[in-house]
């Protein structure tokens, strides 16, 4: 049936309406070519509509082994085409029967590359999903349906978990899942490292009692700003263990450190983000999903200094403590989508696990 | 690229060790950038740094070092660094001869490929399926091998051909600018494949796997620049192995490029001399770095263009050897409606995937081409698809064509049949289009014409959108003009000016008969434009090409050159008018369907072309100004063609009207061969007449002029080596004439004038006459640019293409400050020679006749004729032996003439061979002959010959008559596989005479730039 996505702003564009499923949510958009199974089930989409510029989607179905949470967490998904016929030979079931099966809303042969102007041009914003021939006053409600804050809880795990090594003497990682991707768990469980998946509410004190070797800090939906308690928590363990923290995580590990986080325009959701590591003064390409960043401006006179910078816009995308084994960057090391050029940072937490 | 304002310094001299030594010890240059000129620039490279000469010059190699070529280059060495990094390589070893080739083939089982090292295009490569195919193969492969050495390796034929363009600056940051899936199978060249950009039917872990495993390649090789690598990848697991990896800017690059708006060549440029990714600015955007991977927002198709329209004869199968001369690239949001412009911008006669033909086959006919591997196998799945008579799934058993592809192209067929059933309700019209369907194509479907479907569609307001290439998924605000098409969106995001604005029409894909020399045209007919201050918007759809560069025009328009895209952006862009006499005979037979539509054409009037091109008013034309042409007649039936040759008495020369290049043009010379050409070669309608001419054997003359139909100038004449009946782009033309008379001059000057006034031309034309016994007759008039309009230019230094735009706009010769007439000719002499790719196209006969071959064309300059014929011949590729053996087998009629070229090459010391009844002829002169067996006599006997390397060239005429040919193409076929010289007209045989007895007492090298020629600089050769 014939659907639509409306802005904030007033703009319209028409489509195809998957499933006859509303939505309300904050549109972004993504820029990667391939991988979007794995952008569908990246938990730091919940509450917003996510739109793909790849005009083609779906051309090689889906696979349970490039899921990257136990669901999709997205409001709604736009897209180009919607490719019926996947082929590859993993393909398991068809991207319609995934959305329809998750009941996601999903409108598509949508000219996405005017959606993405409009965002590039005027910023991240609320949008809804209807049918073509929606009434006004329907429209009407579905703006007026807030944008969701707690989304953290939302989509962390709810009860903890262990992904144990296979050595016994392994270095043991406490995972604050804040909607960690699975390729996150599987790269540190690929060091060699034996983990320990935590709710996002989980305490300070519970995680210095099971005294792990290192802490890390995951991904996440949201704004940092919403969530002031974890940050508390965060404060707690800072100089205990080994800390290193990726996207939200990395958000929230500054402002534990008192920096402060900023929405961005329209974010960087992609797999082709270069960011430069001041250390060494190598270029990376990195596979990015956020919207917001952290503040350059506030970390002068922290203890922490600037390691990675976006070659775009010159965001801040890495930093590190002076003093104490912490670090974290803004984009996504474990790829899944995207390019695998960054997983040396997972190597750098090793050695700062091992004491090293 | 050879103009003098591109470069401080421009030689045109042959790309030979001796010929740049000799260039570098006069410039002393710093560096040598060697690999942004193809193979032909790295092996150039890897020869002057192995003689010596780099070093004793002390110039340094730019960009990618001579180890990490070679590295990428030797089989032996690639196979070791790969072993190294864990890449995987197909099973395979390097073989100088053909035992050690069978014992390994053995040993790994078929098939095999076969790929000679060092080599263009895999000349001489090919897969084999059993013992015997493979020392055929290996044979050829060796002699091909700069180094004797040949790659046996296992075949994963059937896999999906994946590649990587990437990039690494010296800080070893590392980028790929894109990846590119084959729609074709490993085992067809991924020059002869269609290719899509980027990959469709990997998961984001495969696309991963290969970007990371080229990253780790270019690091390990420790590329400066640009690389290409390519995979074949398992379609039924996440096995892989690297196939080829090319250390260099590429074919592959260049489509790269224009497919995603990263200048490749122009960033491997900036690394070569020290800049590293994140310092060089995207051109694009102009606000981030070239170190960034760029984002497609649509899809893109390559798709090459074969010279089987030329070569009909030719095997149309493809393998690992390339066949196409060019290629065509389109864009779209998605594969169908990309691959529909790509097929409509072939020009080979289709608009959409269905081929008239097919339509006569039967089901059995259609299913069982599905299995051949050729140029047609993707109209024949279309057929099957049309037809219903094979399943998505059977289809992709038989051609191993991933599934994905073949349902895009079941959309396409599934709309034709339902357009084909049902009225052409709104629903369907946006469904056609929303598939990519051309009007045409719906008018041939529905039974209207392309003209009602237009206005049909116009009043259901179905219009393209033009959606920008910007690199970055419209991520960033672009600075781009660079714009493509497509009905599957709902914004359109050009934003026109008020300008006084343009259209120049480019000439589409580089085939036989319309190169490189027709966007050169275009692209200075731009820069004309930008001169006198108004836009120039160029539509192309050729990615080769430096007019498809983004920088080139105000806008430029990726689209496929027919009337339906070529207006769409015309009601868009709303400009004064358009230029078609620039783009070849790709944008002259455009004038008329615009015209038509209501658009200006500025230049020469569209009837004034008609009158030109159209036999009988040209006819007219002659009569009224006196011009005489060889006796002919225009026939629209079979038996028309066998009176009308009969009175004008054979042999005759036939051809199609409205040609170029010498289309299906044949000389014939009895009523047999002309039925056979009649039914074989053309369709003859009343729409289509076939032109029947006295076959006139004399000397050929060629002009270029600009006119503003008052005055005409004409910047030089070209004759022609090769007589009469040997097709113009196939003849070594020399500038300025040689041998012709001052009153056949004043005749041509003359006859040019009066053909430029009669036909109002504002702007080029190109005239061919053949004198004969001092009298000048014409054969054809083209009232537009022609090939060797930047020959002319170059060498006489007048901006040819620039006059002729601001006289297509209105000014006149006067105003510009030019006079009447022929421009004196220049002190020095210039040779323009052919340059054919026989080596790849297998059955093809080589002889030259009025259908042209050629492929390209090099040129030779110098103050004399000798030397610059001499540098022309080598250039183009002719390996002139200075010593050896040269074999004679002429006909009967050349005898007389063999007899004195024979003795000419015996005093030059040349052994002299030749069958027993030229030998006996020879040997009355007192002239030692070795006497040869004819081909069908002793079956081997002169083949054996070619092959063991007895003999060094051979001269060979065409005996009459098309079917009594076989010896002759036997031995012509044997010159081309094994290298060897082989002329088949006796006018070059003695310009290489020529050219051997004056460098005998001559230097062999002596080069100058061509600003020093044109400047009139160092004439002390």
């Amino acid at each position: 049936m014939k659907g639509k996505l409306i802005l904030e702003d007033g703009s319209v564009f028409s489509g195809e309406l998957l499933n006859n499923i509303k939505a309300t949510g904050e549109v972004v958009f993504n820029t990667s070519m391939t991988g979007y199974q794995e952008s569908l089930t990246d938990p730091s989409y919940c509450r917003q509509i996510l739109t793909l510029t790849y005009p083609m989607v779906g051309n090689y179905g889906i696979a349970d082994i490039f899921m990257q949470s136990r669901k999709s967490f997205v409001n709604g998904f736009v897209i180009g085409e919607l490719c019926e016929e996947g082929s590859n030979w993993h393909y398991e079931t068809s991207l319609a029967d995934f959305l329809t099966k998750q009941g996601i809303p999903c409108l598509y042969n949508v000219d996405t590359r005017a959606v993405t102007r409009k965002i590039r041009s005027a910023g991240t914003m609320k949008g809804i999903i209807v049918p073509d021939d929606a009434a006004k006053t329907e429209i009407d409600e579905l703006f007026a349906v807030p944008i969701k804050k707690d989304v953290v809880m939302e989509v962390t795990t709810p009860e903890a978990y262990t992904m144990e090594a296979e050595q016994a003497d392994a270095p043991f990682v406490v995972a604050m899942d804040f909607g960690v991707k699975q390729n996150i768990l599987k790269s540190l469980h690929n060091l060699g490292c034996r983990l320990e998946v935590v709710p996002a509410d989980t305490k300070a004190e519970d995680i210095l009692a099971m005294n792990p070797d290192g802490i890390f800090l995951s991904n996440g939906p949201g704004d940092p700003a919403d969530v002031p308690e974890i940050v508390e928590e965060i404060k707690k363990l800072l100089g205990k263990k080994p800390i290193f923290g990726i996207c939200l995580g990395h958000q929230l590990l500054a402002r534990a450190l008192g920096a402060k986080t900023y929405k961005l325009k329209f974010g960087h959701r992609g797999s082709n983000q270069p960011v430069k590591n001041l250390l060494t003064g190598r270029v990376q390409i990195s596979s990015q999903n956020h919207g917001f960043a952290v503040d350059e401006d506030s970390l002068k006179d922290l203890p922490l200094e600037v390691t990675h910078i976006n070659v775009n816009d010159g965001t801040v995308e890495g930093i590190r403590h002076t003093g104490m084994p912490i670090f974290s960057v803004q984009y996504h090391p474990e790829a899944s989508p995207g390019p695998d050029d960054n997983m040396y940072l997972f190597d750098e937490f090793w050695t700062m696990l091992k004491g090293e | 690229m050879t103009d003098t304002h591109i470069a401080d310094r421009v030689y045109i001299e042959p790309l030979t060790p001796e010929f740049l030594e000799e260039i570098i010890a006069k410039e002393k240059p710093d560096g040598l950038l060697a690999t942004l000129g193809g193979q032909a620039g790295l092996n150039l490279a890897v020869q002057l740094s192995e003689r010596g000469i780099l070093e004793k010059h002390e110039v340094e190699l730019l960009g990618t070092s001579l180890t990490a070529i070679k590295k990428a280059e030797d089989r032996e060495l690639f196979k070791e660094t790969m072993q190294k990094l864990g890449e995987p390589i197909p099973e395979s070893t390097i073989v100088e001869d053909v035992p050690a080739a069978v014992e390994f083939a053995n040993s790994i089982g078929y098939p095999v490929i076969v790929r000679p090292a060092y080599t263009m295009g895999g000349t001489g490569g090919g897969i084999a399926d059993n013992e015997e195919e493979l020392i055929d193969i290996v044979i050829k492969g060796l002699n091909y091998s700069m180094i004797g050495q040949v790659l046996i390796e296992r075949s994963v034929a059937g896999w999906k051909e994946i590649e990587y363009e990437v990039m690494r600056d010296g800080n070893d940051n590392c980028i790929t600018v894109c990846n590119m899936e084959n729609f074709d199978p490993v085992g067809v060249h991924t020059g002869d494949s269609i290719v899509v950009a980027p990959s469709q039917t990997l998961t984001d872990h495969e696309y991963q796997m290969l970007r990371s495993a080229s990253l780790r390649i270019i690091r390990e090789l420790g590329i400066e620049g640009g690389c290409n690598a390519q995979y074949a990848l398992d379609p039924d697991s996440n096995r892989y192995y690297v196939i080829e990896v090319n250390p260099r800017v590429s074919r592959s690059s260049a489509l790269a490029s224009k497919a995603t708006g990263y200048p490749i060549a122009k960033v491997s440029a900036k690394i070569a001399i020290g800049y590293s990714l994140d310092e060089i600015t995207n051109a694009v955007t102009q606000k981030t770095k070239a170190c960034f991977e760029p984002a497609l927002d649509y899809c893109v198709v390559k798709f090459p263009r074969w010279p089987f329209d030329k070569f009909v004869y030719a095997d149309r199968t493809l393998g690992t050897q390339m066949k196409a001369t060019g290629e065509v690239m389109s864009i779209d949001r998605h594969f169908e409606g990309a691959i529909l412009k790509a097929a409509r911008s072939l020009e080979i006669g289709v608009h959409r995937l269905h081929m008239e033909k097919m339509d006569e086959w039967d089901d059995a006919r259609v299913k069982k081409n599905l299995a051949r591997i050729n140029d047609e196998r993707i109209f024949v799945i279309a057929e099957a698809l049309r037809r219903g008579i094979a399943s998505v799934d059977e289809i992709h058993e038989i051609t191993k064509v991933d599934k994905w592809f073949i349902n895009k192209i079941k959309n396409i067929t599934d709309v034709e049949v339902l357009l084909a059933r049902e009225p052409l309700t709104p629903k369907h019209m946006l469904a056609a289009k929303n598939v990519g369907l051309a009007d045409v194509s719906i008018a041939e479907i529905t039974g209207k014409s392309a003209d009602e479907i237009r206005t049909i569609r116009k009043s259901m307001n179905i219009l393209p959108c033009y959606k920008m290439v910007d690199t970055c998924a419209a991520e960033f605000e672009a600075a781009t003009p660079y714009y493509y098409s497509t009905f599957h969106a709902q914004q359109d995001e050009v934003e026109t000016s008020t300008a006084r604005k343009v259209v120049v029409l480019g000439s589409g894909p580089i085939r036989i008969g319309q190169g490189v020399e027709f966007d050169y045209c275009s692209v200075h007919s731009v820069w004309a434009l930008k001169e006198m201050g108004i836009e120039a918007i160029i539509i192309n759809n050729n990615p080769e090409t430096v007019s498809t560069d983004f920088d080139i025009s105000d806008r430029l328009y990726f689209e496929p050159l027919t009337t339906e895209d070529v207006l769409n952006i015309i009601d868009k862009e709303k400009p004064e008018g358009v230029i078609v006499q620039f783009g070849g005979q790709t944008a002259i037979n455009l004038a008329a369907s615009l015209q038509k539509a209501g658009v200006k054409v500025f230049g020469t009037s569209v009837d004034d072309i008609d009158r030109a091109e159209d036999r009988e008013r040209f006819d007219e034309v002659l009569t009224q100004t006196k011009i005489p042409r060889p006796l002919g007649i225009s026939v629209t039936n079979l038996d028309d063609a066998i009176v009308g040759a009969a009175n004008i008495g054979y042999p005759v020369m036939v051809r199609p009207s409205y040609v170029l290049g010498g289309r299906a043009m044949e000389i014939v010379y009895n009523e047999d061969e002309l039925r056979d050409y009649m039914s074989r070669a053309v369709k003859v309608t009343p729409d289509h007449p076939v032109l029947v001419d006295r076959y006139m054997q004399g000397t050929e003359v060629e002009v270029d002029g600009i006119s503003d139909g008052v005055d005409v100038v004409i910047p030089g004449i070209m004759e022609h080596v090769e007589r009469a009946g040997v097709h113009s782009g196939d003849s070594i033309a020399v500038y300025p004439p040689r041998t012709l008379s001052s009153k056949v001059i004043y005749t041509i000057i003359d006859y040019t004038k009066r053909l430029a006034v009669a036909l109002h031309v504002k702007g080029l034309l190109n005239i061919q006459f053949v004198v004969v016994n001092d009298e000048v007759f014409i054969i054809e008039v083209n009232p537009r640019s022609s090939r060797t309009v930047p020959f002319l230019s170059k060498v006489t230094d007048i901006k040819m293409v620039n006059l002729a735009t601001q006289i297509a706009l209105g000014s006149t010769l006067k105003e510009l400050g030019y006079r009447s007439g022929l421009v004196p000719p220049k002190p020095y002499v210039a040779v323009k020679a052919p340059v054919f790719s026989f080596a790849k196209m297998t059955d093809v006969d080589i002889a030259l006749g009025p259908e042209m071959k050629s492929t390209g064309e090099v040129m030779g300059i110098d103050y004399h004729y000798a030397r610059a014929l001499y540098k022309a011949i080598i250039g183009s590729g002719i390996n002139v032996p200075t010593k050896g053996c040269v074999l004679f087998t002429v006909a009967d009629k050349d005898k007389e003439e063999m007899m004195q070229l024979a003795k000419a090459f015996s005093e030059l010391d040349f052994k002299i061979a030749a069958t027993e009844g030229t030998a006996k002829a020879i040997m009355s002169m007192g002239i030692d002959v070795e006497i040869v067996g004819k081909v069908h006599e002793r079956s081997t006997d002169i083949i054996e010959k070619i092959k063991n390397g007895n003999i060094d060239m051979v001269i060979n005429t065409l005996t009459q008559g098309k079917h009594s040919l076989k010896d002759g193409f036997k031995i012509r076929r044997a010159t081309v596989e094994h290298g060897i010289a082989c002329l088949t007209s006796l006018d070059t045989a003695w310009e290489v005479l020529r050219v051997l007895s004056f460098m005998r007492e001559r230097r062999l090298v002596y080069s100058l730039a061509i600003q020093d020629y044109v400047g009139g600089g160092d004439d002390l050769a």
